[in-house]
C-alpha cells in the first residue's frame, strides 16, 4: 500500500463541501417541487452556491497534491 | 509496459498521476503528444459535424440537422437566454463553442481506442478558464466603465460600512482568483479522477486475471464495475461541460447586470 496522509486529510476535508453541496441541491429541488415555475430563478442561484461550496473541495484537492 | 510488469509477478502497482504523462509520438517533439492531437481531432470533428448539419438546412430537418439544432437551441435558449437576458445573442457563439469543445474532448475519455480525456491535463482547462476570465471582465468593463465596475465588485451596495473590512477582500479574491481557478480545476479534477477511477478498475481486473486461480474468478466483477463506471463517466462528462458553460454564462450575466 502506498499513498500519503495528505489524501486521507483531503478525504476528511471533502466531507464539508459534500454536505454543503447536498444541502444546496436539496433546497433547490424542494423549491422547484413546491413551485415549478420558479425553476429558472432558482437555477442560477443554486449553481452559484454549488460553485462556491465546491471551490473549497477543489482547494483541498490542490493542497493535497501540492503539500 | 504495464502488462509486462504485471506478468512478471510483481505486486499490483496502482495507477497514479504518472499515467497521465504520455510520451510524444514522434521523437521528442513536445507538441505531438496525445492530448494535443486529440484537441485537433476534436476541432475537426466538431467543425465537420456542424458544417454537415447546417449545409442542407431545410424546413423539415434531416436527422443530422435536428441533432445539430437541438444542441444549439439548448445552449441558446436554456442557457444563454434564461441566464444572460436581453443581450444574450452576442455570447451564444462563445458559449456554444465552449460547450461543444469541452463535451467532445470529455467524450474522448470513453471513446474506445482514444480513451483519454483531454481535459485531464490541467493546461487545457487553464486556457479555457483564462478566456472566460477575460471575456467576463472585458464585457463588464465595457458596459460599466473600469472605475464603476471595480467599485461594484469591491463595495457591494446595501451593506453596512463596517462589513466592507471583511467583504472587500473576499469579493476581490472571488472575482480575480477563485472564479478562474475553480472553473478550471473543477473540470480538470473531474476528468482526472474519472480517468483514474477507470484505470483502477480495468488495470486491477487485468491484474486479478493474471493472478492465482481464485483471483481469476473475481476479475469479471472488477471489469463489470469498470463498465458501469464508464456509463457513470459519460454522465459526468456531459454534466461538467454543462456546468462550465453555465458558470461562464452566469459570470457574464453578473458582469453586465445593471445593478449587482
Amino acid at each position: 500500500m502506498e499513498g500519503s496522509l495528505n489524501l486521507v486529510g483531503y478525504g476528511l476535508a471533502a466531507i464539508g463541501p459534500a454536505i454543503a453541496t447536498g444541502m444546496i441541491f436539496a433546497a433547490y429541488i424542494n423549491g422547484v417541487a413546491r413551485q415549478p415555475e420558479a425553476r429558472s430563478v432558482l437555477q442560477p442561484i443554486a449553481f452559484l452556491g454549488f460553485a462556491v461550496a465546491e471551490a473549497l473541495a477543489l482547494f483541498g484537492l490542490v493542497l493535497a497534491f501540492v503539500l | 509496459m504495464r502488462v509486462t510488469q504485471l506478468s512478471q509477478g510483481e505486486g499490483f502497482k496502482p495507477p497514479s498521476a504518472a499515467d497521465f504523462d504520455l510520451p510524444p509520438f514522434f521523437g521528442d517533439n513536445a507538441f505531438a503528444t496525445k492530448p494535443i492531437l486529440l484537441v485537433f481531432l476534436s476541432v475537426i470533428l466538431i467543425s465537420v459535424f456542424f458544417i454537415m448539419a447546417s449545409r442542407k438546412a431545410a424546413v423539415v430537418p434531416s436527422r443530422m440537422q435536428f441533432a445539430g439544432e437541438s444542441v444549439y437551441s439548448f445552449i441558446r435558449n436554456d442557457l444563454a437566454k434564461d441566464l444572460i437576458g436581453h443581450e444574450f445573442l452576442r455570447f451564444v457563439p462563445y458559449l456554444f463553442t465552449l460547450f461543444t469543445f469541452i463535451l467532445v474532448n470529455n467524450f474522448f475519455g470513453i471513446v474506445p481506442l482514444l480513451q483519454f480525456p483531454t481535459m485531464s491535463r490541467v493546461s487545457f482547462p487553464y486556457v479555457l478558464a483564462a478566456i472566460t476570465f477575460f471575456v467576463f471582465h472585458y464585457v463588464g468593463i465595457r458596459k460599466q466603465g473600469p472605475v464603476k465596475y471595480i467599485r461594484e465588485i469591491m463595495f457591494m451596495p446595501g451593506v453596512p460600512k463596517a462589513v466592507y473590512v471583511l467583504l472587500t477582500p473576499i469579493e476581490l479574491a472571488t472575482f480575480f482568483v477563485v472564479r478562474p481557478l475553480t472553473l478550471s480545476l473543477r473540470l480538470f479534477a473531474n476528468m482526472f479522477a474519472g480517468h483514474l477511477l477507470l484505470l483502477v478498475f480495468f488495470l486491477g481486473g487485468e491484474h486479478l486475471l493474471m493472478g492465482a486461480l481464485g483471483l481469476k474468478f473475481v476479475s469479471p466483477f472488477a471489469f463489470g464495475v469498470g463498465i458501469a463506471l464508464t456509463f457513470f463517466e459519460f454522465m459526468i462528462q456531459i454534466l461538467q461541460a454543462y456546468i462550465f458553460t453555465l458558470l461562464t454564462a452566469l459570470y457574464i450575466a453578473g458582469a453586465i447586470a445593471d445593478e449587482h
